[in-house]
């Protein structure tokens, strides 16, 4: 019987946030068909699906494998502009739009898993810090390595350079896909908000199954104590791998999502700053925990938006509500006051639980 | 000669990167942050030593100070309001703190100096070294910048190892809560590090904007983040480490810059940095971790 | 190697009906550890540290603090590769094996200084000790295939069945973190019983413990041992327990063995009694 209540209580959280995501999908159709939303906050649906991905995709390895990732908008780089390439590239052989999204996605994503790999060297052997700074540093490689990609297609197949699109030498005609600095240009947009559900979808379902079954207890108990895990027989760094890799497919997925909703895509999008915010994404809604950091992701990328009427004064309100929440949220005074009402809420309902190690 | 005067130049660079690393450095050995804002740190020296230059009109060394002394008290302000609540935190939260406290200095910048790009003129007015004959010139601001860095870091080599405030730093980062037992006050050791951090960044600041002079609200980012990367290629929270680092770092970049190409020099110092982590996980001048069983 | 394992790819036996063991060092031993020795940058920890342990005895290992006694824990389970020395684990030399490959070929331990999956709860700790005896792969149990939950079902039943030794079975769902001190100390026991040991090293299991839980533990690491069939080494300074359930005794100090035998050869030993008390006055 107890075996029934305990599956329940684990994929109820899980069900509550796959509902919750369901039911955001339908308001914002509702809305956007009803026009009651407006053209800014309609724009920016494709790439709140895209953050909401990038936030589950880190939190795998922030959360669950424990390792901080300051690159993670390398991968969806990577995954950009494969995709981007497939998608123009399959333009006269693939007619239907919806099917070459998908097939530019699982491309954008297996690339990103193969980058992956090279920086997996580092990741299995440093920890911490260090580990941090070379994730930074691969992630400013990818950006620095697309702002030297001159990319372009004619009639004999595809063309890679470094130097220039008139260097690629090119027949009359030819089509431009990446434009060094210029990044990608002349994308047909095909991501659409159905295409972003679907894939959050997938990512909640790769990411949360992942995690209550044994390889994600083994990449848990790793971060947990590694030497205790290790005395059990686990092997890091198949683990770690696992989590990293799978963790890269998913940004590198979000990446072609994010690029396939613009004409043009530079690969400044994709710096160090837009890491740091999908980082923030992961930690505002709690490390480890899937569903805050979709909650956070989809409040953080409208926020600016709401605080359009303040426009100079924007993004100064927005790191003054950064710096408040994490003070507020980490804070020693500010936990403790947590703690007593918490503790009076409970006196009051006089039941409660443990709660798993993941909220889904 | 082209290669003497390359190197030169990157080891004038790489002493501007090796003074923000200490800060990097000595702020993380004692408070075990990595202090994201101190890039923008930079940036508000830099625009306090042009404001007072340019606006009121004061000379050279007035500015400077004036920057210092605001950017040291800038520094520990922020430590008070923003990190010091957050001491027992975990260290992501105040990771992304420093994030906000850099958003928030970059764009008061902005608001109070606009986007566009100020003209930053030298603070040093020393002649050229030439030698040589001539085919070899050494400018003013690597002379100054060059020699300033050696006394910086002589200077605080001295002040960890002789002063008492030193001592005291370094007993805290090697553990706070004996230290502590031991009568230091811990929260005015993090402080004092804070300042001291924060008034080279406003040097550096100065010293970068008279070797590169353009001056806008993100001037201090990309430093900030090389420094970052100097700072843990050399060992992060060792201090002969930052300057070993920086200056390497320096030498690089200007290196594959002339020798490689211009658009790749910053993959090019961020793969050496992969390269030497994989080969001393820790850092040239790193302690190597040892967990006890 | 699959095959000469054969008898051990089977999840652990349920603990049922308890068979005391005749003392067996006459059968082919558990272990057999000869010469080890381990220096750390010029300075010798373990030295010639020799120690045959039986199929299911339960030997002690003990000594005054900063002897080695961790140290040579750290050796058996490859924490650190020794400098000398060879260890044999079921007659197999695990000569530039890992901690991984030593646990898989049967050596399990338990931490002086509590390690657990604090995050993780009750069941789930265990369940990691289960690891290795569950097969499906990442994509069966992403894509919830038969196989998961065919192997997590029986996980589940083998982590209670594990947690009810200690009588934990019902903190099955707290957080590891969140349990009581000795609580911790047991969960560490049944985490590493879970990964299916023939050897399992208990490191100051009884650290921390008032006399009855002490005396509870005793009952307890003999019926683990009963029901298992398993050899246990224990560090412990507990000269209660150690004399009361350890049939061998290895005595370590400043990291060499001065002293082995039965617990009544180790307590009339006038060496041992020099190590833990010091010299009496007079002598030299």
């Amino acid at each position: 019987m107890s075996k029934i209540k305990k599956l329940n209580k684990t994929t109820r959280s899980n069900f509550i946030t796959y509902a919750i995501v369901i039911i955001a999908y339908i308001l914002s159709q509702i809305f956007s068909s009803a026009g009651i939303m407006s053209n800014s906050l309609r724009g920016q649906l494709v790439p709140i699906c895209a953050y909401v991905v990038m936030a589950i995709s880190l939190n795998l390895t922030v959360g669950i494998m424990g390792e901080l990732s300051l690159g993670h908008a390398g991968f969806m780089s990577v995954g950009a502009f494969t995709g981007v390439i497939t998608a123009i590239s399959l333009q006269d052989s693939v007619t239907s739009g919806p099917l070459r999204l998908l097939i530019a996605i699982v491309i954008g994503g297996i690339m990103a898993g193969i980058f992956s790999l090279i920086v997996a060297v580092p990741v299995l052997r440093l920890r911490g810090d260090y580990l941090a700074i070379v994730t930074l540093a691969f992630g400013e490689i990818i950006k620095n390595i697309v702002y030297c990609l001159y990319v372009g297609m004619d009639s004999n197949g595809l063309h890679i350079g470094t130097v220039s699109i008139e260097a690629l030498q090119m027949e009359d005609g030819a089509t431009t896909i990446i434009n060094g600095p210029m990044g990608a240009v002349g994308i047909t947009k095909l991501s659409t908000l159905l295409a972003g559900f679907l894939l959050i979808l997938f990512s909640l379902f790769v990411v949360l199954n992942l995690i209550k079954s044994r390889s994600g207890r083994a990449i848990m108990a790793l971060r947990d104590n590694r030497i205790a895990a290790e005395s059990v027989g686990i092997s890091p760094s198949k683990y770690k791998l696992m989590a990293f890799v799978t963790s890269a497919i998913l940004a590198g997925m979000a990446g072609t999502l994010y690029a396939m909703n613009y004409s043009t895509v530079a690969a400044k999008k994709f710096d160090f700053n837009t890491s740091i915010l999908v980082l923030v994404f992961v930690v505002l809604g709690g490390i480890g925990n899937i569903r805050g950091g979709i909650i956070a992701a989809v409040i953080l990328t409208i926020l600016p938006e709401l605080l359009r009427q303040f426009s100079e004064y924007r993004m100064l309100t927005y790191a003054i509500v950064l710096i408040l929440v994490m003070i507020l949220t980490n804070g020693a005074k500010a936990r403790q006051f947590l703690e007593r009402i918490k503790g009076s809420l409970r006196f009051i309902k006089k039941k409660s639980d443990g709660g798993g190690a993941v909220n889904g | 000669m082209t290669v003497l005067s390359n190197l030169i130049n990157g080891i004038s660079l790489g002493s501007i990167y090796a003074i923000i690393a200490l800060g990097y450095t000595m702020v993380y050995g004692i408070a075990k942050m990595l202090n994201f804002a101190h890039g923008d740190v930079i940036m508000v020296g830099g625009y306090m030593a042009f404001c007072a230059m340019t606006y009121l009109g004061w000379g050279v060394l007035p500015g400077i100070l004036l920057a210092v002394i605001i950017c040291t008290v800038l520094g520990v302000v922020v430590e008070k309001l923003a990190y010091k609540p957050l001491r027992s935190a975990p260290s992501l939260a105040v990771l992304i703190t420093a994030i906000g406290v850099s958003y928030f200095l970059q764009n008061t910048a902005l608001l109070i100096w606009g986007s566009d790009p100020k003209v930053f003129s030298s603070v040093v007015s020393l002649p050229s070294l030439k030698l040589f004959d001539g085919q070899l010139s050494i400018s003013g601001v690597t002379q100054v910048t060059v020699i300033s860095c050696v006394i910086i870091m002589t200077a605080l080599v001295l002040f960890t190892s002789k002063t008492k405030i030193g001592k005291a730093m370094r007993a805290v980062s090697e553990d706070k809560g004996a230290a502590q037992l031991m009568g230091i006050n811990v929260n005015s050791t993090i402080s004092v590090t804070f300042a001291i951090g924060s008034g080279l960044a406003a040097l550096a600041g100065v010293l970068l904007c008279s070797a590169y002079p353009t001056l806008m609200p993100t001037t201090g980012s990309m430093p900030g983040i090389k420094a970052f990367t100097a700072a843990v290629f050399g060992g992060i929270g060792s201090i002969p480490g930052a300057m070993v680092g920086g200056i390497l770092l320096g030498i690089i970049e200007i290196f594959g810059k002339a020798y490689i190409s211009t658009q790749l020099s910053d993959a090019i110092v961020f793969a050496v940095l992969i390269v030497v982590l994989l080969v001393k996980p820790t850092g040239l001048l790193g302690k190597p971790i040892n967990e006890k069983v | 190697m699959a095959n000469d394992r054969e008898h051990r790819t089977k999840m652990v036996p349920v603990p049922s009906k308890a068979i005391i063991p005749e003392r067996d060092l006459d059968k082919t031993p558990i272990l057999e550890a000869s010469h080890l020795g381990i220096d750390f940058g010029g300075l010798t920890a373990v030295d010639d540290f020799n120690l045959t342990i039986g199929r299911t005895e339960i030997a002690g290992l003990i000594g005054p603090n900063g002897a080695g006694k961790t140290t040579v824990f750290n050796l058996l389970t490859k924490v650190y590769q020794p400098t000398r020395g060879t260890i044999l684990l079921e007659g197999k030399d695990t000569h530039g094996m890992n901690t991984i490959q030593v646990n898989k070929l049967g050596i399990a331990r338990t931490f002086q200084n509590i390690r657990l999956f604090d995050n993780l709860t009750v069941e789930d700790n265990v369940k990691v000790g289960l690891h290795n005896q569950m097969s499906y792969s990442m994509f069966s149990g992403v894509l919830r295939m038969p196989k998961y939950w065919k192997q997590e079902r029986i996980a589940h039943e083998r982590a209670l069945e594990l947690l009810s030794i200690f009588d934990m079975q019902d903190l099955a769902d707290h957080k590891a973190g969140a349990l009581p001190y000795g609580a911790q100390r047991r969960l560490e026991i049944v985490r590493a019983l879970a990964s299916n040991p023939s050897l399992l090293l208990l490191d100051e299991p009884a650290a921390g413990m008032n006399p009855s839980e002490t005396s509870e533990l005793m009952d307890n690491i003999c019926k683990i041992r009963d029901t298992f069939q398993i050899a246990i080494l224990l560090i412990e300074h507990d000269m209660n327990l150690v004399m009361g359930i350890c049939e061998g005794i290895c005595v370590l100090n400043y990291g060499k063995i001065i002293a082995k035998g039965t617990p009544e050869e180790i307590q009339a030993n006038p060496q041992v009694i020099e190590a833990y008390l010091g010299k009496k006055k007079g002598e030299n």
